[in-house]
């Protein structure tokens, strides 16, 4: 399955870039295991998934907790705790 | 009148006010931040996502719109890089009584730092930047409006 995943703030630094298309394996079915299967996919991974508590997603344009399902959604944005205003 | 934008410009306040307050609302109540100087901080960068955002915003402004009764809402947020002094957000509400366009501009504010796509860069005078963490009382401030 084909998943659109963009990168934000420094999970965008960390990782060196601002999204990619991933061809998720089976199995990773909700936001918390995207994230492990990440962290444990590369060392830029590793860095920018390291304490998963830090990081915040939003799934097919709302906001997300880490068990939020993405099995047959387009787009998962993953970034750091908002900061605005 | 509800109006939202998110832009790289620099917020004219003054010019937004005006044409916020365009019909004589009666009460208008505002809420201007602005880039602290303080620190050696030399720019303060904004980063955003380029659909989320505003539509984080635009989804604020519509449920102050339902829940206090509002003739007019202005919620403005910067975006990029930006000097102290420079504004960073401008919310302004209007009703005919202040204390519902004061609830309002609080709710918002309040809300718009734990519920939209934001994150905030500090660059200082020594090349240092670093991303900016959430304040440990932005939660609090936030969930007394569930």
């Amino acid at each position: 399955m084909a998943l659109s995943v963009s990168y934000f703030a420094w999970v965008r630094e960390r990782m060196g870039i601002a999204d990619e298309v991933i061809d998720l394996p089976a199995g990773v079915a909700d936001v918390a295991a995207l994230v492990g299967w990440l962290a444990a996919r590369d060392a830029r991974g590793a860095r920018a998934f390291a304490e998963p508590e830090r990081i915040r997603a939003a799934v097919d344009g709302v906001m997300a907790g880490p068990g939020t399902a993405i099995d047959g959604v387009r787009e998962v944005a993953l970034f750091p705790p908002v900061t605005g205003g | 009148m509800i109006r939202v934008a998110v832009q790289p410009a620099a917020i004219d306040v003054a010019g937004e006010l005006d044409l916020h307050d365009a019909g004589g609302h009666g009460a208008t109540a505002s809420f201007v931040g602005r880039v602290r100087g303080e620190g050696e901080l030399t720019e303060l960068f904004l980063e955003h996502h380029p659909v989320l955002t505003a539509a984080g915003l635009g989804e604020l402004a519509h449920r102050a719109a339902d829940r206090w009764s509002l003739a007019a809402l202005t919620l403005i947020h910067r975006v990029g890089a930006m000097a102290p002094g420079e504004t960073i957000v401008l919310v302004l509400a209007s009703s005919p009584h202040r204390a519902e366009a004061l609830a309002a501009v609080e709710f918002l504010i309040d809300r718009l730092k734990t519920d939209v796509m934001l994150w905030k860069r500090e660059r200082f005078a020594d090349g240092r930047e670093q991303w900016v963490e959430p304040r440990a009382g932005d939660h609090g401030r936030a969930e007394r409006w569930d």
